[in-house]
């Protein structure tokens, strides 16, 4: 068949392609375009009627311009007018235009709409089809509007052409796929399941992909396409190669049908019907044995065609996951391709048996292959194998093969593709920690990779190393060993210097007493990697520097010299700078005992998800990490739980993460949302500029309770709260600062700050007196449901409270879920002899776990309406007790931690805040509404409070805790 | 599918057609990155990438690469033999098909692209119907139908 010779030549067009070719340089080409476009610009604004060969001819050679990749700005309207030519060749060029330059002008589409509703309605098949297919090319929303209504009555209507009903059902689903707002089910929805039996096997393969698509987004209302598409399938797969005439593909019957009904299969569970599931599997067992008859032709079509459908059965009986017996054959299937000449299969066979690997019963007949992965993971040429390999390896690690695993993929790091060596640290990272027995091989793991791979080393995965050391006492020692040798290699990547800087400025002193590691030795180590560093591992040497002086009083005036030098405290990074003057300050100042609790040791970090494997999730998105099969729990978490859980759990794990510029104190809040907390990194300061506590600046010291002497209860269980307590909860509704309790013995001063779900309070005892307090001890308890609802966690403080000086306590404080009550403090020490025993409320209250959201006024009455079932919300009116000066109002508002929103009521005496409280279960989201009435008398003046949340103890809780502050 | 692309050993674009809305700036990056990648690639690495968050599966016939991208849960080897089954189509209408063939009648190789493939899937594997509708069409060519 000589093609140019066929239908019409365009000589113009092919003499202007010529020309294009012979351009020498691309110069060239554009000012032969250039003379082109000029040319057709001028005929089509040309006095003379274009006929329409000249017409086409000139669209025809807009379309090659814009193709080899230059703007076209004109020429639709030519385009549109052959939408409506009377010769098919016109019509036809005229969509291929608008089908590649798709316009958004509105007085062109409604033209375009125009044509092709002209030949939807024209019952000529071969142009109801160029229409449809424009459609389908296009798929745009004004589309959807003018014809997703027509296009399902052309599909199911019993005179429609086949060639026609292929065309429609593909369109549909275009349409379908872009606007499916549009696409109303309706009456067709049943008969387009039906199509599943058409006679014309084009009919099938063409609606197959609709219905698969209709059936993963409505499942029940297409399920009855279950049963059609077994049958079908089984009529295909037990047909000889000869029944199907042209749809057979080198002797294979109907490969794309049957693996469009093999995959329309996967949008649900196993058929019910026991006879349906009993073809089914028939039908998968024959595509099984199938694979392993001898080929009917040597050609690669043939076997594609063949092992298509084979890996599409695959996938069917992994998604079921129900057949153990399908499963094993499967996995011996994959076996085999492993090690086949074809590149292809090999790679299908490592990425389907990643899924197999995380099914329980096939997880063992996947590690038979360990040895072919790991051979693969050496020996494949193309790097995309060999990415697959390693996935597959990652997959089937369980404890019994984790040291083989993680040393292979260890060694093969040191060769590996850049493309793909993050993904290998992380993946690295995670095996060791997960099957770590002994957490030496852990962090000799982890030290491994920061030496092989450093640059590819994420945050995340030092991070993680020090949380895991600072969780884990056995391993503290080994740690600090470790880092110390690896530090003496002369060039060291800057990741280990942070990991060395951060584990010996904690556990330096674990090695200490070795000679050969003395803090001295230690310190000149550290500090002769320091030149060599990024601002951000400076700054955290410093912080390790200062941490050494409390560890190390010997090394304090060498550091001190080190501070004091002018490429320190004189550095022209402001980080560097305060941090040197700071450090220095505060190693001069402070005394021994303020030094040792600052420079304290790093509590142990909240247990979270790793923090890395979220980091691969977010990578790979949530399939893609299977590993977790011998705990089920955390494979359900893993594998299930929707987007909120899976962004909550890494909002949550980075809660838990040290700081990028990794603050060794913990003080600087990383958080760049916590408006709540203005004074969290200032808490350094404060120490130095307030003796006490920050004692005298809140007004609690009313003489009314005062007066009533100290209890004087001889029992030694707590006593019960005092009757003020409730009240002094109030106090800290809107403030995280100031003191708490105070009577003539005694004062409490409290600091707190909050972060997503936690907290950490530090409480400051104060003996007023000039006598001791022994057998000091406090508790910190949570009464009733308030156990399952916080995670409360306190240091024990010193038995003994000199005379006039002061303890500080540190509390941790985690929200599991909403709670209404306050958790009890209880102080017992004995003053010249006497119990005293005080119970307070320790204000705690859901609100402190708010984190502010802005929003404008459309989504925050949006969200409002949303909000609208009774219970849902929580109202109180009230009188007011104090003045009604805007500012007081605004500061508590924002004192509660949520975000004020300005400019969204309507009436501009009104105050609306959104925030949203963060907890370990879950968020939840609250609006908050108060209308005061300020013009009213002072006395008459009133509020109106309304709280709405997605839950109604949360809207009660905030509305009765902040009725109280006005 | 989301889109298919023919381009050239040299790495010129010869065919392109997009299943998924996208910016024609879009369009431009991807076809450049992609066209990079693949040519990079060697004779004997495997038909398959993963490319961004999809799946890549080409084949090179003669100076002519054909790449098609599909989503995660496509089938990579019923994908490879759409590219083939399309080239059998252009080879049969073209009569042993060439690059020449494609760049001077651009318009066929969309046109037989839109009998076999619509809305990026499969809409006529037969290959005897989808010729017999291009037949069909060119038998129109230079008919004229009473308006």
């Amino acid at each position: 068949m000589p093609a140019v010779s066929k239908g019409d030549g365009m000589r113009g067009l092919a003499v202007f392609i010529s020309d294009i070719r012979n351009c020498k340089s691309k110069e060239a080409e554009i000012k032969r375009i250039n003379k082109e476009l000029a040319n057709i610009r001028s005929k089509f604004k040309g006095d003379k009627a274009l006929d329409g060969y000249s017409k086409k001819k000139y669209v025809c050679k807009l379309l090659f311009i814009f193709l080899l990749g230059h703007d076209i700005d004109f020429g639709h309207m030519e385009a549109v007018n052959l939408l409506s030519s009377n010769k098919y060749t016109e019509k036809q060029i005229g969509y291929l235009f608008i089908s590649v330059l798709v316009n958004s002008n509105s007085e062109l589409i409604r033209l375009i709409n125009n044509a092709i509703k002209n030949d939807l309605s024209s019952r000529n098949p071969t142009f109801m089809c160029l229409a449809l297919h424009c459609i389908a090319n296009v798929g745009s929303r004004e589309m959807a509007e003018a014809f997703a209504g027509e296009i399902p009555r052309i599909l199911v209507a019993g005179d429609t052409m086949d060639s026609v009903k292929q065309s429609a059902a593909l369109c549909l689903l275009r349409l379908y796929k872009a606007s499916p707002d549009l696409v109303l089910m309706g009456e067709w929805t049943s008969r387009v399941v039906h199509l599943l039996n058409d006679q014309h096997m084009g009919v099938v393969t063409a609606a197959i992909s609709l219905i698969t698509c209709l059936s993963s987004k409505n499942p029940d209302e297409f399920k009855t396409c279950v049963s059609l598409a077994v049958s079908r399938l089984s009529r295909i797969v037990s047909s000889a190669s000869t029944d199907l005439q042209d749809y057979t593909y080198y002797f294979v019957p109907a490969p794309w049908l049957s693996c469009k009904l093999l995959r329309l299969l996967q949008c649900y569970p196993p058929p019910e019907d026991g006879a349906v599931k009993g073809r089914l599997v028939e039908c998968l067992e024959t595509i099984l044995n199938k694979a392993q008859e001898p080929p009917k032709s040597k050609k690669v079509q043939h076997s594609n065609a063949k092992n298509a459908i084979l890996f599409e059965a695959i996938s069917l009986i992994i998604h079921y996951d129900s057949e153990p017996n399908l499963l094993v054959r499967a996995c011996n299937q994959l076996g085999q391709f492993l090690q086949h000449r074809e590149t292809n299969l090999r790679y299908l066979a490592l990425e389907s048996m990643c899924t197999l690997a995380s099914s329980e019963f096939s997880h063992e007949a996947v590690k038979t292959h360990i040895e072919t992965v790991i051979n693969a993971l050496k020996t494949e040429r193309d790097v995309s194998v060999r990415q697959r390999a390693a996935d597959l390896l990652y997959a089937m690690c369980d404890r019994s093969n984790a040291k083989q695993i993680v040393a292979e993929m260890l060694s093969y790091l040191e060769t590996a593709d850049y493309s793909i060596r993050e993904e290998m640290v992380l993946k690295v990272a995670i095996l060791a920690e997960k099957y770590a027995v002994d957490y030496s091989w852990y962090v000799d793991t982890i030290l491994n990779l920061i030496r092989i791979a450093g640059d590819y080393v994420s945050e995340e995965v030092w991070y993680r190393v020090i949380q895991i050391v600072i969780n884990r006492d056995d391993v503290q020692g080994y740690a600090a060993k470790t880092v110390f040798e690896a530090l003496q290699a002369p060039a060291c990547h800057e990741n280990m210097v942070k990991v060395g800087g951060y584990i010996l400025g904690e556990f330096g002193n674990l090695i200490a007493g070795d000679p050969r590691s003395s803090p001295l030795v230690q310190f000149n180590l550290l500090h002769s990697k320091f030149h060599l560093c990024s601002v951000p591992t400076r700054a955290l040497l410093l912080s390790a520097y200062i941490k050494f002086i409390n560890l190390f009083p010997e090394t304090k005036a060498t550091i001190q010299e080190v501070l004091r030098s002018d490429s320190q405290i004189r550095n022209s990074d402001v980080e560097l700078q305060q941090r040197a003057v700071e450090y220095l300050k505060l190693s001069s100042i402070a005394s021994t005992d303020v030094l040792a609790t600052v420079l304290e040791e790093m509590p142990p970090f909240p247990e979270r998800e790793s923090s890395i494997l979220a980091k691969l999730k977010k990578k790979k998105g949530p399939g893609a990490v299977s590993v977790e099969l011998e705990d089920g729990k955390e494979r359900g978490e893993l594998n299930g739980g929707g987007d909120r859980g899976g962004d909550a759990a890494i909002a949550a794990s980075n809660a838990s993460t040290p700081s990028p510029s990794a603050d060794l104190l913990g003080l600087r809040s990383t958080a760049p949302v916590s408006g709540t907390t203005p004074s969290a990194g200032s808490l350094l300061v404060d120490v130095f500029s307030e003796a006490g506590p920050s004692a005298t600046s809140a007004g609690v010291n009313d003489d009314g309770f005062l007066s009533s002497a100290p209890p004087t209860v001889a029992s030694e269980d707590p006593a019960p709260p005092l009757p003020e307590s409730d009240e002094l909860l109030n106090k800290f509704v809107c403030k995280n600062n100031g003191v708490l309790f105070e009577n003539q013995l005694l004062q409490i001063g409290i600091k707190s700050e909050y972060r997503q779900n936690l907290g950490r309070m530090y409480l400051f005892y104060g003996n007023k007196t000039s006598v001791q307090f022994v057998s000091f001890n406090t508790t910190v308890s949570c009464p009733g449901e308030l156990q399952s609802q916080l995670n409360v966690q306190t240091k024990t403080v010193e038995p003994l409270v000199e005379g006039g000086a002061q303890v500080q306590q540190v509390i941790n404080i985690e929200c599991l879920t909403d709670f209404i009550d306050a958790p009890l403090l209880n102080i017992k020490f004995r003053y010249g002899g006497a119990l005293q025993n005080i119970s307070l409320k320790l204000p705690v209250t859901i609100n402190k776990f708010f984190q502010p959201t802005e929003m404008a006024a459309a989504d925050f009455f949006q969200r409002w309406k949303q909000l609208s079932q009774p219970q849902q919300e929580a109202q109180k009116i009230f009188k007011a007790s104090h003045g009604m000066d805007t500012e007081v109002l605004k500061a508590k508002l924002l004192g509660l931690g949520t975000a004020l929103l300005e400019n969204v009521d309507p009436n501009p005496e009104n105050y609306v805040c959104a925030g949203v409280i963060q907890t370990k279960a879950q968020q939840v989201g609250c609006l908050l509404r108060l209308e005061p009435n300020a013009q009213a008398q002072p006395g008459e003046q009133m509020y109106r409070l309304t709280l709405r949340s997605s839950k109604d103890t949360v809207s009660q809780r905030v509305c009765d805790l902040l009725a109280e502050q006005f | 599918m989301q889109f298919m692309l023919l381009f050239s050993r040299q790495g010129k674009l010869r065919l392109q057609k997009w299943y998924v809305p996208l910016s024609d700036k879009e369009r431009k990056k991807i076809s450049r990155d992609l066209v990079q990648t693949i040519l990079a690639r060697k004779p004997k690495m495997c038909s398959f990438l993963e490319w961004r968050d999809l799946k890549i599966v080409y084949k090179r016939y003669a100076s002519l690469y054909f790449c098609c991208a599909v989503e995660d849960q496509d089938n990579e080897l019923i994908t490879l033999e759409i590219i083939h089954r399309y080239v059998e189509l252009l080879d049969k209408y073209f009569g042993s098909v060439c690059e020449l063939d494609i760049i001077f009648n651009f318009e066929k190789a969309y046109f037989i692209l839109d009998e076999f493939l619509l809305g990026g899937e499969a809409q006529e594997t037969s290959k005897k119907n989808v010729l017999k509708a291009i037949e069909q069409a060119d038998l129109l060519q230079e008919c004229t139908f009473p308006v």
